[in-house]
């Protein structure tokens, strides 16, 4: 377990350097000058020589690279272009947004889709397990952002039940909970889908194993035989499913508060490109980008302690 | 069913008995055509018989029709402007309503078809063959260029589709081209893996190694011998992919950094109808419908090819 633990932990940090690289490299892939690039058409010439100053363009590149890894381990990602505020206290102020809205989408998806996928399950080829399948399918092939615009104009424009745009006032749980009501409706959607899938497919599986059969001649109450022993073994796809897919979550969080106007990272990088503020794009799309690597770590690990087997395929 | 003959069965020589043609000789070329067809009737009559497949097909054939006789079929000029109109529900006149500036929506989602079918074919086929090819290189080729893609595969990969695409847009301006380099980066390292796993296991089998000592080339190897037993499961994860392209297109060009106004596409409609979503809900209800359609389609002619084709695979994925 340690060696794979430090295999593991060793290929992601591996990644992030290469994410960070990418990143950086971005800058002198396209051709002109990088303070005029970051900055976009309509800076002064005095944004561009404050710019230059701060990214150390005087600098070889190798010796710039070296100095924005070095700043990004101590937690500096530069400054915002306009405010003169750093990039991580801008993060710091709008990530909560985010990740609140990543587990709640997260959070009803898991509570809807992996019990229905036990249902259908327990009994396939009724017409629960019919109507999950379809269901499953159609959640899964609409398009997040879709499913964002189209819960805009039912519930908020047209029915009037929730607010549209906004996080709530701060401070006010209750307002910011409405908030985040609609958002992560739109998130978690697919989800429904494709867990009910992935458990009942573990499941089927599961189920036809001896030792089920076994529970089942001792006169353990089904109840208990699905979700205190097959769900156990048939939920460790599901872990990695999740893990895999969580980047497809954060590109519908995007979405989400793009279309909701909720103040997270999405929105933060969104604006950011609108408005030429490269450095503050850099810094969001690096915590993004690190966010989805750590979530992917994370589940492999819980795969690899739950299942001896995984250990030996790195 | 398939006679034995008695007196030198394989079994008992420990050998297959085989005539001059190379053919097992208690098989008949004939028997063996007409075992190939019966299997190929069995796989159609399951596919037809399939209603989510049968209703693929007709979404995705749809699909092309729409896109590709766009000009015949569109009762307006994708931009002809009729300001007097604006913003009408549908009519007669209008079957899908119009726009702000009183475009019939109708004929926008017609050629903005065109537009999604140009980035799927264009970005599929694209990253399919590059994405094959490095897979194979990857599979076969000596261990540390295998660690070494896969680790430039890791990386891509690790980039959220839509937050890789903010930051190139970032710097390069919003275009199709930037879309369908967005979507040939991240869709390549998909196909690699599934060709590397597969030229793995292909690479010690006989009759690759008995290629190997008669002398073949690597290319040989791989183009000949290699790929056509790697790009069966490719196909079906292409078909596959086509739904996410297709999305990915629209969302970019919904965010304003994918196709640019005034080319109609599924995108930059929903775009301009959620900017007007308090006057008229039409925009963006014509705007998702044509996309909800061709994902479903995709969906399920490339899930009934699977069931079809790869049984392995599993519904579940």
């Amino acid at each position: 377990m340690t060696l794979y633990l430090v295999k593991r932990i060793g290929l992601s940090l591996a990644v992030i350097f290469l994410v960070v690289a990418v990143l950086f490299s971005l800058l002198y892939l396209i051709p002109g000058d990088p303070a005029t690039i970051a900055l976009g058409p309509r800076a002064t010439p005095e944004a561009i020589q404050r710019y230059a100053e701060k990214m150390h363009l005087d600098e070889p590149v190798w010796m710039q690279f070296l100095i924005y890894v070095g700043n990004a381990l101590t937690g500096d990602l530069g400054v915002d272009v306009f405010s003169d505020r750093p990039v991580t206290a801008i993060i710091g102020e709008r990530i909560g947004f985010t990740l609140s809205l990543v587990f709640a989408g997260m959070g009803w998806a898991m509570l809807l889709g992996i019990p229905l996928g036990c249902f259908a399950a327990v009994r396939p080829n009724t017409w629960l397990d019919r109507v999950t399948g379809v269901l499953s399918v159609g959640t899964i092939a609409v398009p997040s952002f879709l499913v964002s615009i189209w819960a805009l104009l039912i519930f908020a424009v047209h029915l009037k039940w929730l607010p549209a745009i906004g996080a709530g006032e701060p401070g006010e749980l209750g307002d910011q909970a409405i908030h985040l009501v609609l958002p992560a409706f739109a998130v978690g959607l697919s989800w429904v889908g494709y867990l009910a899938r992935m458990v009942r497919a573990s499941m089927l599986e599961v189920m036809g194993e001896t030792y089920i059969r076994s529970a089942r001649a001792f006169g353990l109450r089904p109840r208990r035989i699905v979700y205190g022993y097959a769900l156990r073994v048939a939920i460790l796809p599901t872990i990695t499913l999740i893990g895999m897919g969580f980047g497809g979550l954060i590109s519908s969080t995007v979405f989400a508060e793009i279309i909701f106007s909720r103040p997270g990272i999405g929105k933060l990088i969104f604006d950011s490109v609108m408005a030429r503020n490269f450095p503050v794009v850099q810094g969001g799309v690096l915590v993004a980008t690190g966010l989805y690597i750590f979530v992917v770590l994370v589940s492999d690990l819980i795969i690899a302690w739950l299942d001896p087997r995984v250990r030996e395929s790195l | 069913m398939i006679p034995v003959s008695v007196n030198r069965s394989d079994s008992e020589t420990g050998v297959p008995a085989v005539d001059s043609e190379g053919l097992p000789d208690h098989v008949s070329e004939a028997e063996i055509r007409e075992s190939a067809a019966r299997e190929r009737r069995e796989k159609l009559r399951q596919f037809v018989t399939d209603w989510q497949g049968l209703t693929g097909l007709i979404l995705v054939a749809l699909f092309f029709a729409s896109a590709i006789f766009a000009p015949v079929l569109a009762p307006y000029e994708p931009n002809a402007i009729d300001i007097p109109a604006r913003l009408s529900g549908p009519t007669l006149e209008h079957p899908a309503g119009t726009d702000q500036l009183g475009r019939d929506t109708f004929s926008r989602i017609l050629y903005g078809g065109r537009v999604a079918l140009k980035v799927a074919a264009i970005g599929v086929s694209v990253s399919l063959v590059l994405g094959l090819i490095l897979g194979m290189i990857a599979g076969f080729g000596p261990r540390w260029l295998d660690n070494l893609l896969l680790l430039i595969f890791d990386t891509v990969r690790a980039f959220p589709t839509i937050v890789l695409a903010l930051a190139t847009v970032a710097l390069t301006g919003p275009s199709l081209w930037i879309v369908l380099t967005i979507v040939i980066v991240t869709a390549i390292p998909q196909y690699a893996r599934v060709a590397r796993t597969a030229t793995m296991s292909l690479k010690n089998s006989d009759f690759i190694l008995a290629e190997r000592s008669l002398g073949a080339g690597t290319v040989r190897m791989l183009w000949h011998h290699i790929m056509p037993n790697v790009i069966g499961p490719l196909m079906i994860l292409a078909a596959m992919e086509v739904p996410v392209v297709v999305t990915i297109e629209a969302g970019l060009s919904f965010l304003g950094l994918g196709v640019l106004p005034p080319t109609a596409s599924w995108g930059t409609i929903l775009n301009e109808g959620y900017l007007v979503i308090r006057d008229t809900p039409w925009m963006v209800i014509a705007g998702g419908i044509p996309l909800i359609l061709t994902t479903l389609g995709f969906t399920f002619l490339g899930e009934a090819l699977r069931d079809i084709f790869d049984p392995r695979m599993g519904k579940g994925r």
